[in-house]
């Protein structure tokens, strides 16, 4: 009986091995768009395999709760799974703050299953297990709101306020320490679980939806590592690998957003974003050349080379398709038209590339920062389209910015640059941006799909 | 409960596969990087199979409510991951040679 017992155990934890090799192979696939959809195959097989894998444990008696959980979770996760590429943001945030409900969840029943009888180490591995899960729920909810815009997106920030969420931290992390030297005080541990909770909260209040690539990163990270540590309470190596797997996931993407923001590792570590409070800007009048979509149609015909910059005004103008017929036309007419991805435009890593993605437009005509800011002084026009911040050419040139150092695409060096824009108000960060007052940009006002739209028609008319 | 050997094990377990993690995730295309997050978001709902443990072997009233909602949260990750993963990828196209000229 023990034998066969031990027997079963050793093939679940084969199954389990080749569940992380399938899952580590399926991030490798990633790394191309020619093979990243094998990529998805292999995760898939490897979670149908774990999944079978676990059913077979020896200790569960009741399969039919486990049957309807799984089919209420697939009934929730099928529409999940079908929302709208503009909607893709505030899913993410809202798969991050399931994923870290799931293993808040699981840390809380494990706790209280074992409680009074839990080592020192297990104690507070459970602890960075719910307190960076409950955490990562409510700052994942909050974000997922701000991005719906149920939240509003303005950054609310006061006086101490990390003072005041550094206190709540300790206070969670005193309690943590409480309880791995008496891990018999169950009364305490809700309370643990209620200051993560509301650090989520408290910590995702201040930020802006500029920073929101960053800081979906960043949650991203901490749900993997929650996760991870999950592993070390369950002695789940499965768990371990894909909490590692995830946790350096989110990490390097956090790293790659904050250095295309120009904030320090520690900053994006500690989550002190946001704090860059837009230093009204004094707007003395100044000059600024609009044009027409009539006049846009002409230059654009003229030019031989195009770069367009789309921003997340494209986005919540839902401009990409119009965007597509631009290109078409142009490209028609034999202008080559690229796209210049800044890495944290839009407001989750990647975003830009999927919105363009989604309307057609090839994806080795979108071009990273690094390789093709070199190319816009030989570029005729940069076409900026709701983009603000990562265009101002002040984080070059003006080291009282607030974005100054920030890497930036050069569209101020094109011949012509031509900004849709809906009116002169300042960007989200509230930052003026000196590239709408050079003499070589020409100001479109308006919305971007509108604006779009008249000018693909101008160019039709004109050719037709 | 685990003993220290298995601890350290764990920890092993954990500094290996994060240093994998960085250098496959490294070298993922900055085209990919939302698939890449909704499919790493997919894969870190394996907590799944911690859940169903709880749920199935019954130990406490709590431990099911609490694992029963793990298990659905989990799994609706699970399945929305791999397919709005799934449906961004099947959007990426290169250019056909015609377009380029």
């Amino acid at each position: 009986m023990t034998a066969e017992m031990a027997g079963s155990q050793v093939f679940i934890e084969i199954v389990y091995l080749i569940a992380s090799v399938l899952f580590i192979l399926s991030l490798k696939w990633m790394s191309s768009p020619t093979t990243a959809r094998h990529g998805i195959w292999a995760g898939e097989v490897g979670m149908l395999l774990a999944i079978c894998g676990t059913l077979l444990h020896h200790g569960i008696v009741d399969y039919r709760l486990i049957a309807i959980a799984l089919v209420l979770g697939t009934i929730i996760g099928v529409p999940l799974g079908r929302v709208a590429m503009t909607a893709v943001p505030q899913r993410t945030a809202l798969s991050h703050a399931f994923g870290a409900l799931c293993v808040t969840l699981v840390g809380s029943a494990e706790f209280y299953l074992r409680s009074p009888d839990i080592s020192r180490f297990m104690m507070s591995v459970l602890s960075v297990e719910v307190i960076l899960g409950g955490l990562t729920f409510t700052g994942s909810l909050m974000a997922a709101g701000k991005l719906q815009e149920i939240l509003p997106q303005r950054p609310l920030t006061y006086r101490g306020q990390n003072l005041v969420n550094f206190l709540l931290l300790a206070v969670a992390i005193g309690i943590a320490v409480f309880l791995v030297l008496h891990p018999g005080s169950r009364n305490l541990f809700p309370f643990m679980i209620l200051i993560a909770l509301a650090f989520g909260v408290l910590l995702i209040i201040p930020i802006g939806g500029a920073d929101m690539p960053t800081v979906i990163s960043l949650l991203n990270s901490y749900a993997g590592l929650s996760a991870a540590a999950m592993g070390f309470v369950l002695d789940s190596k499965l768990l371990i690998i894909a909490g590692a797997l995830d946790g350096s996931s989110g990490m390097i993407l956090s790293i790659i957003m904050s250095k295309a923001m120009n904030r320090s590792f520690t900053n994006v570590l500690f989550g002190a974003f946001g704090q860059v409070q837009a230093s009204a800007a004094k707007t003395e009048e100044r000059v600024v050349r609009s044009a027409t979509a009539e006049e846009a149609a002409a230059i654009l015909t003229a030019a031989s080379k195009v770069i367009v910059v789309p921003g997340y005004g494209m986005a919540v103008a839902q401009a990409q398709h119009k965007v597509r017929e631009l290109y078409d036309a142009l490209t028609k007419r034999g202008v080559d038209v690229r796209f210049a991805i800044h890495p944290v435009a839009g407001r989750m890593p990647g975003h830009m590339n999927v919105l363009l993605a989604e309307a057609d437009i090839p994806y080795d005509r979108l071009v990273e920062m690094d390789e093709i800011n070199g190319d816009f002084p030989q570029t005729d026009v940069a076409l900026v389209i709701g983009a603000n911040d990562v265009t101002n050419p002040a984080a070059r040139t003006d080291s009282s910015s607030p974005i100054y150092g920030m890497p930036i695409l050069d569209v101020d060096r094109a011949h012509t640059v031509m900004v849709i824009k809906r009116s002169m108000n300042p960007g989200f960060a509230g930052i003026d941006n000196p590239l709408y007052y050079l003499d070589n940009t020409l100001m479109l006002f308006g919305d971007a799909k509108a604006f779009v739209g008249s000018i693909v028609r101008e160019l039709a008319g004109g050719h037709g | 409960m685990a003993s220290s050997s298995n601890l350290l094990n764990a920890l092993f377990i954990f500094v290996l596969a994060g240093f994998i993690g960085f250098e496959v995730i490294r070298r993922v295309s900055p085209l990919l990087h939302t698939p890449l997050m909704s499919l790493t978001n997919a894969l870190d709902a394996i907590a799944v199979v911690g859940a169903i443990v709880l749920v199935g072997e019954h130990k406490s009233q709590l431990s099911v409510v609490l694992g029963f909602i793990a298990v659905v949260a989990a799994t609706s990750n699970i399945v929305g991951g791999f397919l709005i993963t799934d449906r961004m990828l099947r959007m990426f196209k290169s250019s056909r040679p015609t377009t380029k000229s």
